[in-house]
């Protein structure tokens, strides 16, 4: 218990800032901010095993991320009938000739000698390949993108519940992952990080602009939910005598009938808000805490071990007869799986999917910030660190306001520099995110909670 | 005739453009290359640096307008530049002095540096957009055009126009003469030998009796100028706005990388080669084919490799098949 202290000490303290922002704000600000919160957390623990368990730096977050969102679409958005029967049999023609492709890549790459001509030839086929494929998808996407643009315009996806689509997020992103560990891995560390970069922004611009799959920066709205609807909610019956009965005391004040019934609604609507919140919270929570004993277990279990003999000494592991490579690979698929799992969460949260809101800023670097700032090789700290800096992030500019407002009291509202500060508060959450990952580094490079390994 | 206006066609949409947008790529990766090859990190504050530096010469280019201050027919930026530049290294060598100089000192691997330059490229973002704004500035006056299209037209009679923004011929015209003063400097004088030599290797220049103190010094001066001005130029020529700035950064890793990093020349040839394959390989050739072929081999689609969308993905595709296949750069940078 003793040694746990100090864990159970910041998870405390996070839980009442949080309901803080419920007593004096909102519940409904509270809740979305706890969500977020849990889905930055997932987030984290992904980039956490590859950079805390094994060392690998993984730029690419966003990327996983929205693939994971992608997968939400792909499998929760009804088919567009007409889509496929306009385009469809171009598009599975083109799918055939990439696979052909790949076949016959591994073909010549098993078949002959490394060779100058080996090389060559595989460059020939496929910048021939990307030819013919454009030529025989174009009339395809034309004709699937002329299919009632304004609404559909893309194939749409399998019609099945969204809540499929976390675990064929996770794939979507460890297939990604797998692709570019076979490339990349070999990297030194800072190389690997902007190639990482690098190629997330290639991914981003792929689901941005293929419109007939992903309806690209048109984005895709009303996505199916894993939760009631508020409209459903608020005429529900035993909803409405729940609320009735959490606001009795508050509802039994009011003596003239007819306010009564309207203050009653007013509750009905705000609490179904809240109560889908609430069903979110659960189905995430019970998400992180899955992910939780799982990567817990494989901390202290031999494969941990192994792989923190990896992170500190590569050589001396590959002496004593540990594949680098192969775990190398393992744990970054597994990583930006887990990643790829948050991308669709996220998605199925808001119930749309906008290519064009994912930024680097956001999406990568900030959930960097998360792990450095929460603890690496910590799982612990990484959710930790999730929940802290996803709650700065949303409270940074009323708590800048408020700074402003305390330290300009004296100067009137029509001063320039004042108005101008007030103005650009919502900057000032880099400015927190930036100072805090530059102290945290300088003065507690290993985060709020260290790592700790115990020798059981 | 036809095949002077195919070569004119190239001449307006691919080579005048790409040379340009490739000078400032170049001068940002001259600057992510001197910070790699002589601080040892990779530097994620790069775009917002430069941001910064433009930023600076913006507000002093407001200044000189208010004063009425101004160059004829050339832009008042080309005079606040030097002004933009002395705050531009001002502030680098404060945050030198506060964050990098302890890691300097704790020899902290490179990754460690990179994450710091994140911390610094959050807070350099914030200072820049609580100073000036998200917004699109736009701080060009003076005379917009030297030859505009359809006077080149009127006098060539050919039907197709050649047009030359002013900022064009700024951008390459400065761009020679600060690499080539940059290259003097760096292979004719003590100094700068000196840099190289603590690139090559670090114990030996010290031993050497070469001040690191001065080098990091210089190096930061340098970066200072480049940024400053590789960010004015691209600000007159397109428009300054922050995030472009941040999203720039990427093609200027990919420049300095391909270039091979830690060296210089390779840098500044390597902004180029990814300006032209970026055009080259999304430019619509419908045109120049029908100028070129017989009337009966006309092409019917645009002749485009790829679409204009994946301007961005062009460059990162082409760097990474240089980190997999010759990860020391085209030009041979350090081997690493």
């Amino acid at each position: 218990m003793r040694k746990n202290l100090n864990v159970i000490a910041a998870y405390s303290i996070m839980m009442v800032l949080i309901l803080m922002v419920g007593i004096f704000q909102s519940w409904n600000i509270a809740l979305s901010i706890f969500n977020l919160c849990l889905i930055s957390a997932v987030m984290t623990m992904g980039a956490n095993i590859q950079w805390g368990y094994a060392g690998l730096i993984n730029f690419g977050i966003m990327g996983y991320t929205a693939l994971g969102g992608l997968a939400a679409v792909l499998i929760s958005v009804d088919p567009v009938q007409e889509a496929w029967r306009a385009g469809g049999f171009d598009i599975l023609m083109s799918l055939w000739l990439i696979v052909v492709m790949v076949l016959v890549i591994r073909f010549i790459l098993k078949r002959f000698e490394k060779s100058k001509i080996r090389t060559y030839s595989i460059a020939a086929i496929i910048i021939s390949g990307i030819l013919l494929i454009r030529f025989s998808a174009e009339p395809g996407i034309e004709a699937i993108e002329a299919v009632d643009p304004a609404k559909t315009g893309f194939l749409g996806g399998f019609g099945l519940p969204i809540i499929f689509s976390w675990i064929v997020g996770a794939l979507f992103a460890g297939g990604l992952a797998f692709i570019v560990g076979k490339v990349a891995l070999g990297l030194r560390a800072d190389y690997l990080a902007i190639a990482t970069l690098l190629i997330s922004e290639i991914v981003i611009a792929i689901i941005k602009h293929e419109d007939w799959l992903t309806r690209g920066v048109k984005n895709v709205i009303g996505l199916k939910r894993p939760a009631p609807y508020e409209v459903d909610l608020q005429t529900t019956d035993w909803f409405i005598k729940l609320v009735e009965k959490f606001n009795s005391g508050k509802l039994s004040v009011i003596e003239n009938l007819a306010d009564r019934q309207a203050a009653l609604n007013q509750l009905v609507i705000e609490g179904s808000s809240v109560f889908v919140k609430l069903c979110y919270s659960g189905l995430f929570l019970v998400v992180v805490i899955i992910l939780l004993i799982l990567t817990q277990k494989a901390l202290y279990s031999p494969w941990g071990r192994m792989m923190r003999a990896i992170r500190d000494n590569e050589e001396a592991a590959n002496a004593m007869g540990k594949n680098v490579v192969k775990q190398h690979l393992l744990i970054f698929i597994l990583g930006s799986a887990i990643v790829g799992i948050a991308g669709a969460m996220l998605v199925t949260q808001d119930g749309l999917f906008t290519p064009g809101s994912y930024r680097p800023m956001r999406y990568t670097f900030l959930i960097w910030v998360m792990v450095i700032v929460g603890g690496s090789g910590n799982n612990f700290g990484a959710i930790l660190g999730g929940f802290v800096v996803w709650f700065l992030w949303i409270e940074a500019a009323p708590i800048s306001l408020f700074l402003i407002n305390f330290f300009t009291a004296g100067i009137p509202e029509t001063n320039a520099l004042k108005a101008h500060l007030i103005e650009s508060v919502p900057y000032f959450r880099f400015l927190l995110m930036g100072l805090g990952l530059l102290f945290i580094m300088r003065y507690r490079p290993k985060g709020i909670l260290p790592e700790k390994i115990e020798i059981k | 005739m036809d095949f002077v206006n195919a070569i004119i066609l190239l001449l307006n949409y691919i080579f005048i453009p790409a040379l340009t947008y490739g000078s400032q790529l170049a001068l940002g990766a001259i600057f992510v290359t001197l910070i790699y090859g002589i601080l040892r990190f990779a530097n994620f504050a790069t775009g917002d640096m430069m941001s910064f530096g433009t930023m600076a010469t913006i507000l002093f280019t407001w200044y000189f307008q208010s004063l009425g201050v101004s160059l004829g027919v050339l832009p008042t930026a080309l005079l606040a530049i030097p002004f933009g530049i002395i705050f531009m290294i001002l502030y680098m060598l404060l945050i030198d002095k506060f964050v990098f100089k302890y890691y300097r000192h704790q020899k902290s691997p490179p990754v460690q540096f990179a994450m710091v330059s994140i911390g610094v490229m959050f807070v350099t973002q914030a200072v820049v957009r609580i100073i000036i704004g998200p917004g699109d500035r736009r701080f060009f006056d003076g005379e917009k055009f030297i030859i505009k299209a359809r006077e080149f037209k009127e006098m060539t009679g050919l039907n197709e126009g050649l047009a030359l923004k002013s900022t064009q011929v700024i951008t390459i015209f400065v761009t020679i003469v600060l690499v080539s003063l940059l290259f003097w400097f760096l292979n004719r004088t003590k100094t700068g030998k000196s840099m190289k030599a603590y690139s090559d290797n670090e114990d030996l220049a010290l031993l050497s009796g070469i001040d690191p103190k001065k080098i990091v010094l210089v190096t930061w001066v340098i970066a200072g100028i480049l940024a400053t001005i590789g960010g004015a130029l691209y600000g007159l020529d397109k428009s300054f706005k922050p995030f472009t700035y941040f999203n720039n950064m990427l093609p200027i890793f990919a420049a300095a990388i391909v270039g091979g990093i830690g060296n210089p020349f390779g840098a500044f040839l390597g902004g180029y080669v990814i300006a032209f394959s970026e055009i080259l390989l999304t430019y619509a050739y419908k045109k120049f084919f029908m100028y070129v072929l017989p009337e009966s081999m006309e092409p019917n689609s645009l002749v485009q490799l790829l679409s204009t969308d994946y301007k961005f993905a062009v460059s990162f595709s082409i760097l990474v098949i240089v980190l997999i296949y010759r990860p020391s750069g085209i030009f041979k940078g350090k081997v690493l």
